[in-house]
């Protein structure tokens, strides 16, 4: 090789490497904080109860509500976002097959739409409660938590779905198939294990967001019961405690956070786990 | 006889490029016709024309007709399932759908309106056998296809092909990614289903269309350059071009 070209791919190297370490440092700078201060206030009874004496000034329970809420939250925007979704993913690449133009107009409206940040929902959420007149709750918050993860649902799942190779859907037309048969028979299947990272993806910025909850889902220190009352999130209880004037409730917030931290790890683990299971019955290229 | 297919000036544009023109031809029943000829000759999209195929994709417009049963299937109001499942379809490389083994031919079997459990059961064995697939995969039929090996997996799709109880069987190049010993599998079995079945073939091989063309229609950039019986094209061919691919010029 010339001397030149060595030259040349060793520098490149050498920018590839530190750029990559530096991510990884970065990472390994805000777990390790996360980690570092959240374990000191963490305790069992953090995990397993509610706030005593307020969120913002109380030292002693838990964060038990915002564990609940979150989860319940993020759930209910998750599932709901599937349902409406996956159809539309599924709309567009089997029924607006052969439009490129609508498909592309579609696809970048999604795209600025995604782009829209989660305060905007949040505070469209609120004048659409004002609209209909819902309070914050748990199902307000479930609605504006659903448009803002809606965009990234489908535009996720829409990618898995334009892998589906052009000779599978021949195949499947040659058999006589119609398109919801092709959909929903075979453009699902196909593509399971994208559909669960696109799932688990958006659970992930569903549970993660704080804006989007603020003036929608409110904040409770009491477990929720009831969709039409307040309930308490993750990062609202970071966002309140670490504004407490008292350092112990401070601590607590990187409790919080490393709570968050942990359920957004284990999600995305399952999700791996799950995409490789499924991935094997895909067919082979 | 009445011919399966007859075909009646039929063009196709894509854009502003004309990929086929002005096509006549017949496709006669229960012979395997071949459609040989260079690539990118427009040998593909002939095909994909009889099963409308070509509808995926919108950048091609089709016009001229396209007999079958006395009827134009390029006509708007055709019922495009109902013929697609006339006609089963091989393509050049297989894709078993996104399921069981067994599911790949109850799936075809249940959109032909088989429903009964027992009947389901014995037809997909039935098919599992023709495309001499039984022994291989009998106990592995809850497995999903894609764990067949290649040649394993277009023989399966012949399967699914054929239990859609189609007429007419179309060949789009289907043994081109196979082994030798699955594509003579193929080309056997073509010979064996010509009794049944109305079978079209496209392939660049000239062995392959010697070895099984009973009729033979020869393309060259979108046109037919010469077609008629296997024989006499290729012990008597009477266009210069059909001559010089004969003798390896083109290519």
């Amino acid at each position: 090789m010339k001397r030149s070209l060595k030259v040349e791919e060793t520098v490149f190297r050498v920018l590839m490497i530190l750029s990559t370490a530096f991510i990884l440092l970065i990472l390994g700078v805000i777990i390790y904080s996360v980690f570092e201060k959240g374990m000191r206030a963490l305790s069992l009874e953090m995990l397993t109860h509610i706030p005593e004496g307020g969120y913002y000034y109380g030292k002693g329970g838990g964060i038990l509500n915002a564990i609940v809420g979150s989860m319940v939250l993020a759930f209910g925007a998750t599932i709901l976002a599937f349902l409406i979704g996956l159809p539309v993913a599924l709309y567009i690449n089997v029924f607006l097959h052969g439009k490129p133009k609508l498909v592309n107009l579609i696809r970048f409206i999604l795209d600025l739409i995604w782009g829209i940040p989660s305060i905007v929902y949040g505070a469209f959420g609120f004048t659409l409660m004002v609209l209909i007149g819902l309070q914050t709750s748990l199902l307000a918050g479930i609605i504006t938590v659903t448009l803002f993860i809606l965009p990234i649902m489908i535009r996720s799942m829409d990618e898995i779905f334009r892998t589906v190779p052009m000779g599978l859907m021949e195949a499947s037309y040659s058999l006589g198939s119609n398109k919801s048969e092709l959909a929903f028979k075979i453009f699902t299947r196909q593509s399971v294990s994208g559909i669960i990272t696109a799932v688990l993806l958006s659970f992930g910025r569903a549970i993660g967001d704080a804006a989007s909850v603020l003036f929608t889902a409110g904040y409770t220190d009491n477990l929720p019961n009831s969709l039409l009352e307040p309930v308490a999130t993750l990062p609202l209880s970071i966002f309140f405690q670490l504004a407490s004037p008292v350092p112990e409730v401070q601590a607590r917030a990187y409790a919080s956070a490393l709570v968050l931290t942990v359920i957004i790890l284990i999600v995305s683990l399952f999700s791996r786990g799950l995409g490789k299971r499924y991935h094997k019955t895909k067919i082979n290229f | 006889m009445e011919p399966a297919i007859k075909i009646n000036n039929l063009d196709v544009f894509a854009g502003k490029t004309q990929i086929l023109k002005n096509i006549n031809c017949e496709i006669q029943k229960k012979m395997i016709t071949v459609i040989l000829g260079p690539s990118g000759c427009g040998k593909t999209t002939l095909l994909k024309c009889m099963n409308r195929l070509t509808d995926l994709y919108p950048e091609l417009k089709v016009s001229g007709e396209i007999l079958i049963n006395e009827k134009n299937i390029l006509d708007p109001g055709a019922d495009i399932y109902k013929l697609r499942q006339s006609m089963g379809l091989l393509s050049q490389r297989p894709y078993p759908l996104p399921m069981t083994i067994y599911n790949n031919i109850a799936y075809a079997l249940k959109l032909r309106g088989v429903t009964k459990r027992r009947e389901l059961h014995k037809l997909v064995m039935d098919y599992l056998k023709q495309a001499a697939l039984y022994d291989e995969v009998r106990n592995r039929l809850r497995e999903p296809a894609s764990r067949l090996s290649i040649g394993q997996q277009q023989r399966l799709c012949l399967a699914r092909g054929l239990a859609v109880n189609p007429e007419i069987i179309l060949a789009d190049e289907p043994t081109s990614a196979l082994d030798p010993i699955s594509s003579r599998f193929i080309d056997e079995k073509f010979q064996e289903l010509k009794k049944d079945y109305t079978i079209v073939v496209v392939t660049h091989v000239l062995r392959q269309a010697r070895r099984i063309a009973d009729n033979v229609i020869f393309m060259y950039l979108g046109e037919i350059i010469e077609q008629g019986p296997s024989t006499e094209f290729f012990e008597n061919p009477k266009q210069e071009k059909t001559k010089l691919y004969l003798e390896g010029m083109f290519n």
